[in-house]
């Protein structure tokens, strides 16, 4: 019933050079979005996967993250006694006293050093994070200067590695494992003895935080509440996840920025393809003129190059979405404002991301087709055949 | 038979463009019967392609009547008249006006496009006005790949795949050597013969005229009165 399909598809193939210039730039500027997507979709599963819903992390008052919090022992044995919490099978409280600092590490792509987070705990500690696994040596020895690194750390610094040693605080620290918990942020972290650690750093009263199992997901929400509330503790719970969570906000600076980048961009691309379909209703006027003459209504003309500009943005929809392709999987650290560390992470490329990408190109191309494709249709018949 | 196909009274067409005034029609009385082969002259400016877009309802008349094939132009919407055009009327350009990325066969399919007949009818109907017109052998070939005379039979097989009653030609052998005009015009004469189509065509040249049944002149706009044609 309309103008077919297989005219729009021989035309853009005619004026091939111009085709292809228009379509690499909408190619790029999806490019740039996809990039970002996957990024922040890399980062949000990181952060989501750190986190355990039956976990609470208590800090100190007023402190909005571990490394600005002053966490001391004393406060740590009134906390253990709250009820709601989960036990061992000895029945132990599951509750883990945790230190962290910041120590710089060089790498050959950072030469200024990016910062990584130390953290000192006890053996409860590990057994808490039930997704962490060691996948080389072996757990650190109380009382020994022994760490056990993150796997993604491993993967960025040559130096970082089984049997080498680190040197931070007073000394030489000696790797004895490897860890790995899914797409956790556990993977760009060092962790060592909470002793051994807290002296070292001449801590040993004043740590960070606390983190605590409840019994389930309810118990989780009321020591959340009951914590915060207690006067006397002088401390803020808060579940893991939701901390996790909040730190996305470095992403969503990332995010911000590039969408701006990304939208500058369309802007550009969509004149680019009103240009290149201007041009195309131009040289077409006859063809125009002629398809009217045949029987062709307005709307099927207008019909018809609005597809084609649409088409045109697919084919650069799909090379950008080929641009980007070989970035998933690619491992990448972002610096977190409120850790002041780096947390390591994959660009991840979903089909939902691909989808958003196609749908952010055919959006530039209806935009900068519509111009164009309203101009053809409103042309009277004979102006259009004289044109020609 | 002498059923009126088209009937025009006191057709008039102004151009108005600043402070100049053209009229391209002056109060044109034509009757056009079904079954002729009519042919328009007249010098240069005198107003027969305005006439000829006049009758395909590709233009709007200034004032006066118009009726084809029983049918008041000026009574019809923008998408009726689409539609009218494609069911009812070949038009015949000077210059083929073929679309140049597709071959002979969709060329020519094109129209049907709008009929609601099956993609497999299509292709038949278009098959079938392309042997008509001698180019069986040439489905597949794009508007480049054939002469001009070619191209122009091409053209007259879209313009007759739907079946239209009338065929209105500009010029038709315009841009043609003797020899291929010789065959449009033969082709158009027996569209009219053989399949009883009534066909309107402006030409310049006294020979293409002789295929013709009746021969009307214009000039200056005005139809002149006839003088003893056949
Ligand atoms: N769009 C227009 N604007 C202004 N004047 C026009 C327009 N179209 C046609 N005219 C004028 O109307 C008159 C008739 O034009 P028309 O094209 O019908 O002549 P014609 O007989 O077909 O001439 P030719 O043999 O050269 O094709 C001419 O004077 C022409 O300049
Ligand atoms: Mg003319």
């Amino acid at each position: 019933m309309s103008i077919p399909i297989a005219y729009n598809f021989r035309n853009l193939a005619v004026r091939k050079a111009t085709t292809i210039m228009t379509a690499l730039g909408i190619s790029l500027t999806v490019a740039v979005l996809l990039a970002v997507l996957a990024l922040l979709h890399g980062l949000e599963t990181s952060l989501k996967s750190t986190g355990d819903p039956l976990h609470v992390l208590v800090l100190r008052k007023g402190a909005n993250s571990e490394l600005v919090s002053n966490f001391t022992r004393t406060g740590f044995q009134v906390l253990k006694t709250k009820a709601g919490i989960a036990r061992d099978e000895a029945g132990n409280p599951l509750v883990s006293l945790e230190m962290v600092t910041v120590i710089n590490l060089v790498s050959v792509d950072a030469p200024d050093g990016i910062n990584v987070t130390v953290r000192g705990l006890e053996p409860v500690g590990i057994k808490m994070r039930k997704n962490l696994k060691l996948v080389a040596g072996r757990w650190f020895t109380p009382g020994r200067r022994e760490v056990v690194v993150g796997q993604a750390l491993v993967k960025r610094f040559p130096d970082v590695k089984m049997g080498k040693q680190l040197h931070f605080g007073t000394g030489d620290w000696d790797i004895v494992g490897v860890m790995a918990s899914g797409q956790s942020a556990i993977n760009s972290e060092i962790w060592a003895d909470l002793n051994q650690l807290s002296s070292d750093q001449h801590r040993t009263e004043v740590l960070s935080s606390a983190l605590v199992q409840a019994t389930d997901a309810v118990a989780a929400q009321a020591l959340v509440n009951r914590i915060s509330q207690d006067q006397q503790l002088n401390m803020d719970a808060e579940l893991e996840t939701a901390y996790y969570e909040a730190q996305q906000s470095s992403g969503a600076l990332i995010k911000g920025l590039g969408w701006f980048v990304a939208i500058v961009m369309a802007v550009g691309s969509c004149f680019a393809a009103m240009n290149t379909m201007y041009a195309a209703v131009a040289r077409r006027s006859k063809e125009i003129g002629t398809l009217r003459v045949l029987g062709f209504s307005r709307l099927s003309i207008l019909a018809s190059f609005f597809t084609e500009s649409v088409l045109l943005a697919l084919l650069g929809g799909l090379i950008g979405c080929l641009l980007v392709l070989p970035l998933h999987g690619m491992t990448t650290g972002v610096g977190n404002f409120r850790t002041f560390s780096e947390t390591d992470f994959n660009l991840t490329l979903t089909p939902r991301i691909l989808m958003g990408g196609m749908v952010f190109a055919i959006i530039m191309g209806a935009l900068g087709g519509l111009f164009p494709a309203w101009n053809a249709a409103r042309k009277e018949i004979l102006v259009a055949l004289r044109e020609g | 038979m002498s059923e009126t196909v088209i009937e025009t009274r006191r057709l008039s067409k102004e151009y108005i463009r600043d402070e100049f005034h053209i009229t391209a029609l002056q109060d044109v009385d034509l009757e056009v019967k079904r079954g002729e082969f009519v042919a328009l002259m007249g010098p240069s400016g005198s107003g027969k392609s305005t006439l000829l877009h006049l009758i395909a309802a590709m233009d709007v008349p200034t004032s006066g009547e118009i009726k084809v094939l029983g049918q008041d132009l000026r009574k019809l919407s923008d998408r009726a008249i689409a539609r009218w055009r494609n069911e009812n009327v070949g038009f015949v350009f000077q210059s083929f006006n073929l679309i140049p990325v597709l071959t002979a066969l969709e060329n020519v399919e094109l129209p049907l496009k709008l009929t609601p007949l099956k993609k497999q009818e299509r292709i038949d109907h278009a098959v079938t006005a392309l042997k008509l017109v001698g180019l069986g052998d040439r489905l597949g070939h794009y508007p480049r790949q054939l002469s001009g005379g070619q191209e122009q039979r091409v053209a007259i097989a879209r313009a007759i795949v739907t079946d239209p009653a009338l065929i209105l030609a500009d010029e038709p052998t315009g841009n043609l050597d003797a020899a291929s005009a010789e065959d449009i015009l033969h082709l158009l004469a027996r569209l009219n013969q053989e399949f009883g189509k009534t066909v309107v065509m402006v030409t310049h040249d006294p020979h293409a005229a002789r295929f013709a049944s009746v021969v009307h002149h214009l000039e200056k706009g005005r139809l002149l009165p006839m003088n003893g044609n056949p």
